[in-house]
């Protein structure tokens, strides 16, 4: 909306005297108030007073650089206790003329507005807003104070409520637009204690807990079961199943992959065992999974596959060994369902390994690219009907039983397995086309220690030195220092605060 | 005997149907204002409008002279013409007409920045009634009271951007008893005239159609607002723009996580609407704006905070039941009034929000569509109908003062 600057930019002083004439009923109305704080005679009146008054502003707020005469207007006539208005600086040039109307309630006339009018037509303005035929209107025309209440701050209860009523409304949402009759999910995640199980484990319970469908969540440990991750179960408010294997993970990859195979047919086993129903879904603990992922795997049937984004870079420095051939045709990191333009699944995107033959890690820990297997199995998801011992009705006859597989000990590549017939597979995600979970590999040297649960008890015994240590600006130096502060903490007795120049480490005792 | 038969069965589908319709879709609900059930009565039928033929200078000449006329918010009055040129509400025949419309479009003399200039407004009004009145005996028939205008500009028919001047200039007086069509309302306000039709802004449905998300996407944003808070070009100290009221929404709610309010327009200003429980509506320099719509439009629970103020369609939306209403001087209070509003009141209000047709009666689409805002127009004026014996003027009688006004309104355009 067009709005043009309504009066010339006019000096401080002019306003000045505009404003509190403004205040006064628009009597002295005058914009010219340059001529008028000079001029003014001596007389003793009324109005050589207001003169005065303002040319004393004028003064004070040339050299304050603000509008002093508002403040002093507003803190005099302002009367309600809780609110107060603000005052903002302002540079001398930029005014306009303006009526002070200040925020109390009309209990008299309302002010009159601008003063740069002559005074006929401001009274008979007044008369004109008065004549509305209504009293009740509160609504004036012009400047107005800004309300601010004394702590604008947010209080916690209000955010709370604000919260509960943001969940009532995605619940209703979800009621009306979302999935219409969800199913329970089961999940199944093969794990193992070692330093990053924590890491790992933390983001997969704070996603499960989010699932707003109920979720089973099927644990098989390589090793059994550890206090290390009963624990983290117990404080996980997710229900689980804590299920042993028997073998412990081996070091390599390509035995862990194997390994956690088995794992994960264990882990349909005890589906198969306890009769669950829901959707089966294969949750590796270092994945990274949308939520969008867990609405999308309610529209399968039988058996439904999702593309897998592979982060395979660690982000190390393999990034710049890629070679000339890789630069044209570079790996495509998705594995996942392949589908003709009519969405008919015609075969499977898989992760380009080659490139990567010379350079993947062989041992978990390993400072190298991590390569996933041809097919992962956290890309599919079935009904677990599917599994189960008696032919329920509607069970295709293309899924091989679950007992047979295995039972002449070949390894079990990819859940593909499990099925005789390849193209029943359900592709989900618009056919394939987006990504709802990432595979990833992180994982610690297999000899690193942690703290047993996280927990650092005794406390350490930290050392402070006396004097303040400056930031070190050569190696040697900060070598020296380290082995000092190392040797503290393995001998937590000789607590020494005082620096020993001229030491060697070796020496010390 | 089988023409019973017949009839019978007809009825007892008809019962059987109603509520089987009504059940399939429960997360909407009927909308039914204080002048009844009315968002989907069809005005065909109901009232007659003969449209003037105003030579080009007032209308069509003004529009190729500056197409922006086309996009801005105070597009409704060139498309409301075109609407009705092929709206079957149009009579040929002025005899049998109930409302006559003027196509004068008073609100497309653009400056180069986009913003309209009303400083010959009132002078090519004048024109357009002097020609209608000289060329046909309908208007001096009533002295205009069976006319309707389209005045979408800031403060309607009084023609200034500015509110001081406006109320100084009041309504034009020459419109003293036409029915003024126009988006400026507020209560007890010199420019807002008995009898008018408030009507929302325009604003481009292909192009908040194309911002669509689905439904399903959790709302997550319990606050939303973009938009200035100080209008640092015309009074940069605050107080005067939108009577301090966005001011102080600023300064209470700048460190709130709940209000996600700035300054910046991003690029998914529309589907951010669509994510967020409660929208703000505050005044600008006037108390109307777009937001409205596309808070409607978008689902989002429209939070109004301007006293006094006079909502589309009024008698045809219940607005207090779809809209939180909250005072000026309350905006410091603003988080414990939104938060204390009861979850079941807040999923009523999003119900209401949900029903197409109360999104469809925001809208100006083109083609005109059933429903849409150019026939809840045409239901205002149809209600305002039979027009009372008294309009009619006795001859030699007249009412208006063809002098009245400033000097400069007087000069011919």
């Amino acid at each position: 909306m067009f709005h043009s600057n309504h009066g010339t930019r006019r000096s401080a002083a002019a306003v000045r005297s505009s404003t509190s004439g403004g205040l006064e009923g628009g009597g002295v109305g005058s914009p010219a108030a340059s001529s008028a704080s000079e001029g003014s005679s001596f007389r003793p009146s009324a109005s050589t007073f207001w003169l005065l008054l303002h040319g004393l502003c004028c003064l004070i707020s040339l050299f304050l650089g603000f509008r002093f005469s508002r403040l002093i207007f507003v803190l005099l006539f302002s009367n309600t206790i809780y609110t107060y208005t603000t005052t903002t600086t302002t540079t001398i040039t930029s005014t306009r003329t303006e009526t002070l109307t200040v925020s109390f309630p009309l209990t008299h006339t309302p002010p009159i507005e601008t003063a740069v009018k002559p005074n006929n037509s401001a009274i008979e303005l007044s008369d004109k807003m008065l004549n509305q035929g209504s009293s009740h209107s509160q609504v004036v025309v012009g400047r107005h104070g800004i309300r601010i209440r004394p702590w604008p701050h947010p209080d916690p209860t209000e955010v709370m409520r604000a919260h509960q009523i943001i969940v009532r409304v995605q619940q209703e949402q979800r009621k009306w637009y979302g999935v219409k009759s969800p199913r329970p999910l089961i999940v199944i995640t093969p794990t193992y204690a070692r330093t990053f199980q924590a890491l790992h484990l933390t983001g997969l319970i704070h996603c499960l807990r989010n699932v707003p469908y109920p979720v089973t969540w099927i644990v098989v440990e390589a090793g059994g079961v550890t206090n290390e991750t009963a624990s983290l179960l117990a404080r996980s408010r997710v229900q689980f199943l804590h299920i042993p294997f028997h073998e412990k993970m081996p070091v390599e990859w390509a035995e862990r992959h194997l390994t956690e195979n088995r794992m994960r047919l264990l882990g349909l086993r005890v589906i198969r065992e306890r009769n669950m129903d829901g959707i089966v879904l294969f949750a590796d603990d270092s994945n990274v999974h949308s939520l969008d992922l867990f609405d999308e795997i309610q529209k399968v049937q039988w058996m439904g596959s999702v593309s897998v984004g592979i982060l395979a870079h660690s982000g190390g420095p393999d990034r710049t060994l890629l070679t000339e051939d890789e630069k044209l045709n570079p790996p495509i990191p998705v594995q996942g369902p392949a589908c003709n333009s009519s969405g008919h699944l015609i075969g499977w995107h898989t992760f380009n390994s080659i490139p990567y033959s010379e350079k993947s890690a062989t041992f978990v820990g390993e400072s190298a690219t991590v390569l996933p297997g041809k097919m992962e199995w956290s890309g599919f998801v079935f009904n677990a009907r599917m599994i189960w011992k008696e032919a329920e009705e509607g069970r295709p006859e293309w899924v091989k039983d679950l007992d047979k597989i295995g039972e002449n000990g070949e390894e079990i590549e990819s859940p593909l397995a499990l099925v005789n017939d390849a193209s029943f597979v359900e592709p989900l995600g618009d056919c394939g086309k987006k990504v709802m979970l990432w595979w990833m590999r992180v994982e610690a040297r297999a000899d690193s220690k942690f703290p047993p649960g996280w927990i650092i008890d005794p406390p350490l015994e930290i050392v402070v030195p006396s004097k303040r240590t400056p930031w070190q600006e050569s190696d040697d130096l900060a070598g020296g220092k380290l082995e000092q502060d190392d040797r503290r903490f393995t001998r937590p007795k000789s607590r020494s605060s005082s620096k020993r120049k001229n030491t060697l480490p070796g020496q010390d005792n | 005997m089988g023409n019973e038969i017949w009839i019978v069965a007809l009825l007892l589908s008809q019962a059987l149907l109603l509520p089987i319709a009504q059940a399939a879709e429960p997360h909407t609900e009927r909308i039914s204002g204080s002048a009844g059930d009315v968002l989907e009565d069809d005005p065909v039928g109901r009232l007659k409008v003969f449209v003037y033929n105003l030579p080009r200078k007032y209308n069509k000449k003004m529009v190729d002279k500056d197409s922006r006329c086309l996009t801005h918010m105070f597009a409704t009055e060139i498309f409301m013409h075109r609407f009705l040129l092929s709206s079957p509400v149009r009579t040929l025949d002025p005899e049998e007409a109930d409302w006559f419309y003027t196509p004068v479009y008073t609100t497309c003399d653009l400056t180069p920045g986009g913003h309209p200039l009303p400083f010959k407004s009132p002078r090519i009004m004048r024109s357009a009634i002097q020609y209608v009145a000289m060329n046909w005996p309908y208007w001096n028939r009533t002295d205009g009271a069976d006319h309707f205008f389209v005045t979408p500009h800031d403060f309607g028919a009084c023609f200034h951007y500015q509110e001081e001047t406006a109320i100084q200039r009041g309504i034009l007086h020459l419109l003293k008893r036409a029915t003024l069509v126009q988006t400026f309302g507020q209560r007890n306000h010199v420019c807002l005239k008995e009898g008018s039709i408030t009507v929302p802004p325009y604003a481009p449905p292909q192009k908040m159609q194309a911002h669509l998300v689905s439904p399903s996407t959790p709302r997550s944003i319990f606050v939303y607002f973009r938009g200035l808070f100080y209008d640092v070009n015309n009074d940069p100290e605050g107080g005067y723009y939108a009577r301090g009221a966005r001011a102080s929404v600023w300064e209470n709610f700048k460190s709130n996580p709940l209000f996600d309010i700035s300054t910046d327009h991003p690029p998914t200003y529309y589907e951010d609407m669509q994510r967020s429980v409660f929208c703000l509506c505050p005044l600008g320099w006037a108390p109307w704006s777009p937001r409205l719509v596309e808070a409607v439009v978008f689902g989002c629970i429209p939070v109004i905070i301007a006293d006094d103020i006079v909502l589309p369609f009024a008698d045809a939306i219940p607005w207090e039941e779809i809209a939180v209403f909250v005072a000026e001087k309350d905006v410091p209070s603003l988080d414990t009034i939104l938060t204390s509003i009861p979850a079941e009141v807040i999923l009523r209000k999003q119900r209401l929000l949900a029903n197409p047709s109360m999104k469809q009666a925001m809208l100006f689409p083109q083609p005109a569509q059933a429903g849409d805002a150019f026939h809840q127009i045409l239901n205002g004026l149809a209600r305002k109908l039979p027009h009372d014996r008294s309009v009619y003027l006795k001859p030699g009688e007249k009412v208006l003062n063809w002098t009245a006004g400033p000097i400069g309104d007087l000069k011919p355009w």
